[in-house]
């Protein structure tokens, strides 16, 4: 198989850190992807939002069921054994500690684990959606994102200067150039992307990185 | 047993300017699409909105968003209607955005005579400005009231004549909590049985909380102007796809 590169080897990554049986929501975009890269004979029950247990892949038109959709709106599926809730026992799921993990895209994450993903003041304002009550209920908060902005300023930084999403709640950063694992202590730089090397990403992040002695290959 | 079910314009008797609505839907999916297009043609304004998003400028309160109907609106995003934020920065629409899970447990909290309830969700970021923080076990809560509304606009698949409703899959959506948090419910159905046809266990809401059923009188399930641009493009895309191939 070629070497992942890129969104793709971002979703390879988180895709890894999913035990068979467990209970994840995945947000729209490279969060999503990470279906596509399960190891094998791991098998997710996605939660979407809306109030679906067991989210499917996407049906091709001529199956969409115009009351199956998911977070988005957009067509969606439901599994063998899935099933179907309310919005509001949807948080129940969310806020109540039951989801193991989920894997949430940012504008910005910085190295006390505070994530900011939901507005900036007087240009975009999306509005939070379900992002804040991940943030608060759920165990392991992975953050899927690209290292830099299109300009090159880092995303991961010392604080956040964006309203914040989540205070001090992410559990694992991942990007297409490495992997941090967010300890009380700080970053820490556990795994690099093939042709990365330490000084790269020390060069390209804003937040301090301990550099640890032992860092794997991610992939 | 009293028929609940009334035409659109009984039920656009209920509907006024100034009050507060609730609108079960998601995106404008599974919303009262009927009775959403009466209120613009009664020309009923100054709405304050309750519903998980702006929905989109041609889908549910979206509409009445784009005909700026809409005075007040709370909700979780309105990232699918970009009207809604240009009438947000030019001061004509005043939202206020609460995260999903406290806006869906706020509207319960309305329905279910609860003064409010305690949620982790939001502490430390801006959302905890201007609320009571109590700290329970060593957790820190912020103190959220409940929503309630004058009108709750529910879509519902079925509905029986005495006001049993159904939601078939996702279409519960906000729908079944709103139901409980407004003075006034009217279900826009799909299809109206007689009572005894709905089984026990396939009434998600109970007749006594619903004041009044209108069935659709035109298309039962349309696909929504989102799902038909999609579907558009994507047949487009195949096609030329095809005919690429041909050549």
């Amino acid at each position: 198989m070629a070497e992942l590169t890129g969104r793709a080897l971002i979703a390879s990554r988180c895709a890894k850190f999913f035990k068979d049986g467990d209970f994840v929501n995945l947000g729209i975009g490279v969060p999503l992807m990470c279906v596509n890269y399960l190891p094998k004979g791991v098998h997710l029950w996605l939660e979407a939002e809306i109030g679906t247990v067991g989210s499917g892949p996407s049906p091709s038109w001529d199956k969409a069921d115009i009351d199956c959709i998911d977070a988005g709106g957009q067509p969606a599926s439901i599994i063998p054994g899935g099933s179907v809730y309310d919005n509001e026992t949807s948080f129940m799921f969310i806020r109540g500690g039951h989801i193991d993990a989920a894997v949430l895209g940012t504008l910005q994450v910085d190295q006390e684990g505070s994530i900011a993903n939901w507005t900036i003041p007087g240009k975009l304002v999306p509005g939070m959606g379900g992002a804040m009550d991940l943030c608060a209920g759920v165990k392991k908060i992975i953050v899927a994102t690209d290292h830099c902005e299109k300009n090159g300023q880092s995303k991961i930084l010392k604080k956040c200067t964006l309203p914040l999403t989540g205070y001090q709640c992410v559990t694992d950063i991942v990007t297409e150039r490495c992997y941090f694992e967010v300890t009380p202590e700080g970053l820490v730089l556990r795994e690099l992307a093939p042709g990365y090397t330490v000084d790269d990403i020390l060069a390209c992040t804003d937040a301090d990185v301990i550099v640890p002695d032992e860092i794997g290959v991610m992939q | 047993m009293l028929s609940k079910v009334v035409s659109k314009e009984e039920a656009l008797t209920k509907i006024h300017d100034g009050q507060t609505i609730m609108f079960g839907d998601w995106h404008g999916e599974f919303a009262a699409d009927e009775i959403i297009d009466g209120m613009l043609e009664k020309g009923v304004k100054d709405i304050h909105a309750i519903a998980v998003s702006a929905g989109m400028p041609d889908q549910g309160v979206g509409k009445l968003i784009k005909d700026k109907r809409v005075k007040s609106l709370v909700t979780t995003h309105i990232a699918l209607n970009p009207l809604a934020r240009d009438q947000m920065f030019a001061g004509e629409l005043d939202i206020e955005f609460c995260p999903q899970g406290t806006w869906s447990e706020r509207i319960r909290c309305g329905g279910a005579g609860l003064g409010g309830c305690l949620t982790p969700t939001g502490v430390g970021t801006e959302v905890e400005k201007g609320k009571q923080k109590l700290t329970i076990n060593g957790k820190e809560y912020l103190l959220e009231l409940p929503l309630h509304a004058d009108v709750a606009l529910i879509k519902a698949t079925k509905a029986d004549t005495a006001g049993n409703l159904y939601f078939r899959l996702n279409s519960r959506a906000t729908n079944s909590t709103m139901a409980f948090a407004a003075d006034y419910v009217i279900a826009e159905v799909e299809e109206v049985v007689e009572v005894g046809e709905l089984g026990p266990e396939e009434i998600h809401v109970p007749a006594p909380i619903v004041d009044m059923v209108y069935v659709r009188t035109g298309e039962k399930r349309p696909m929504c102007p989102m799902w038909q641009r999609a579907k558009a493009k994507a047949e487009a895309k195949a096609r030329e796809k095809a005919e690429g191939g041909n050549k």
